[in-house]
């Protein structure tokens, strides 16, 4: 049986450190519900969204309460909405309206997949698709988007960065009265992993089984507390050590209510992501971890080395406790969703020029970051295609989720509260990069040895 | 099945009479105690089979809540606690 120093250390975790399972997000394919008529197809969507994941949202409670562990977020992703939107034609926001509608119904709080994958190129729907982001943003609530606009495999499609430079502007100029959330909702990816359960980039890959159960634990306190139970003399690699056992208890947490999820929802189990996902509440912040390993703030020099060991042990620790894991498994760093991300923006002491070197050792990338309301397009753009670049030549996920601020300049603030938090708008460079973006084309796939 | 219930706080008389009378009361039967008070805390672990007993294990902790507001109570299943210590 269990020793009461077992018992006692989980529920601490759980009470204490915000241990929780931050999303059940169950995979939906749409393929099934293509339409020449986008009416027609759009309906099909709503029911078939309600008939998979009516649930989901019941089920996850059932799960809360006989585990005793809090799961903050039960959501969908589906197929990349431009694949139906290139089969039925129609302007792409009525699906974003359906996706919306069968959210409400099931009551989930975010769904993802209003996504095109264009990394090579544009294929039918897709173009349509990206134009329409901006107002399918703006004209729902619980809509996530994402665009996969480079891989290791394809390079990267500049073309598609260039216009997602304004797609992103546009997202923040059409909710400009509501802080810009349109912009929060958008994700730019290279490398986009198709079975992630985080929005606002989850959707439901082209690879994926008709549905499927994938969660995504969470821990930064966890790990914290962790580490400031060792002496300040333990070495980095008995650091390093600490942090992989709790990875592992977290993670087999995660693995247990996905498990039980898929069999009483009767769907399979796709996936554990052992991210460390933080959160604005205090105690629950990465940044809080790298600080507590020894750093006097996050973005001192040191942060991506902290990161670095730190992103690599939750992998090591996470493997071994799941039999799949996958999504984007790795230490997130969305500047307002963390405590300790927000205060050391808000002392001029992270730089975007940090959170980018961060973005190379860790998932995701430059995430939830307020930039100037006058920054322009291409600046957006060669923003994304440093970020990409990034993600092609390492072979990992990298992303892009900023918010252009608009009508707000260095010194003001964004605060969503809840999840999102807040954050100071931070600087990035104004020089031009707008010939090399006009260039368009492909920056092509890089070889894949010679590794220096 | 069985099911771990935990209880934290400022000691008082009956606290661990209240916990294994809601036991009874719901069918649940009491494999294992584990009670200690340091400096007036109270704090007690006990595992206890819910395989008859007549409610969920959530709205086990909803009784024990009504019970006993004033500490921090726990109903888990063993399941969770199997997961993250052994292998």
């Amino acid at each position: 049986m269990f020793e009461v120093g077992e018992i006692r250390e989980t529920i601490d975790m759980i009470d204490e450190e915000n241990l929780d399972v931050r999303t059940i997000t169950m995979g939906i394919s749409l393929l099934d519900c293509v339409d020449s008529d986008i009416d027609r197809s759009c309906r099909k969507v709503v029911e078939k969204i309600k008939k998979c994941a009516g649930k989901l949202v019941e089920t996850g409670e059932i799960i809360e309460k006989r585990y005793g562990i809090p799961i903050v977020n039960k959501r969908v992703s589906v197929t990349p909405i431009a694949m139906l939107a290139g089969a039925s034609g129609g302007d792409p926001v009525k699906y974003a309206k359906a996706l919306d509608e069968a959210a409400r119904a099931i009551g989930v709080n975010f769904i993802g997949g209003y996504s095109a994958l264009v990394q090579k190129g544009f294929g039918p729907g897709d173009r349509e698709l990206i134009e329409s982001i901006p107002r399918a943003l703006a004209e729902t609530e619980r809509v996530c988007s994402s665009v996969n606009i480079g891989s290791t495999k394809a390079g990267i499609n500049m073309d598609a960065v260039k216009t997602m430079g304004t797609v992103v502007r546009q997202c923040a100029e059409l909710t400009a009265d509501r802080q810009c959330v349109g912009a929060t909702k958008l994700v730019v990816f290279c490398n986009a992993p198709e079975d992630n359960p985080f929005m606002a980039g989850a959707f439901h890959g082209v690879g994926e089984p008709d549905c499927v159960i994938n969660v995504g634990v969470s821990g930064p306190g966890v790990v914290r507390a962790a580490i400031a139970s060792m002496d300040d003399d333990a070495d980095l690699q008995q650091v390093a050590e600490k942090i992989k056992k709790t990875a592992f208890k977290v993670t087999r947490m995660g693995q247990l209510v996905g498990t039980v999820a898929s069999e009483m929802l009767g769907v399979p189990f796709g996936i554990v992501d052992l991210s460390l996902a933080p959160t604005p509440a205090v105690g629950d912040s990465v940044a809080h971890i790298l600080e507590e390993i020894g750093l006097e703030r996050v973005g001192a020099c040191g942060t991506t080395a902290a990161l670095a060991m730190l992103n690599d042990a939750v992998k090591k620790g996470g493997v071994m406790a799941s039999s799949t894991i996958g999504g984007l498994s790795g230490a997130f760093i969305p500047v307002t969703e963390d405590a300790g991300m927000i205060r050391a923006a808000r002392e001029g002491v992270l730089t975007v020029q940090k959170l980018e070197a961060m973005t190379a050792v860790c998932s995701v990338g430059l995430d939830m970051i307020v930039i100037p309301g006058d920054t322009t397009a291409e600046v957006i753009s060669a923003i994304i295609a440093d970020e990409a670049a990034i993600g092609m030549i390492n072979s990992k996920t990298t992303a892009v989720r900023v918010i252009p601020g608009i009508g707000l300049k260095e010194g003001d603030e964004f605060d969503y509260g809840g999840l999102f938090g807040s954050g100071p708008v931070m600087p990035v460079s104004t020089l031009s990069p707008a010939k090399m973006i006009n260039r368009g084309g492909r920056i092509p796939a890089p070889i894949q040895s010679l590794k220096n | 099945m069985r099911s771990i219930i935990s209880v934290i706080g400022k000691d008082e008389v009956g606290i661990l009479a209240k916990v294994s009378t809601l036991c009874a009361e719901h069918n649940a039967n009491i494999e294992a105690v584990t009670q200690h008070v340091v400096e007036g805390y109270f704090s007690m672990t006990m595992i206890a089979c819910v395989d008859d007993m007549d409610c969920s294990i959530g709205e086990l902790q909803e009784f024990l809540d009504k019970v006993l507001p004033e500490t921090k109570n726990h109903v888990m299943h063993e399941d969770i606690f199997h997961a993250m210590h052994r292998i």
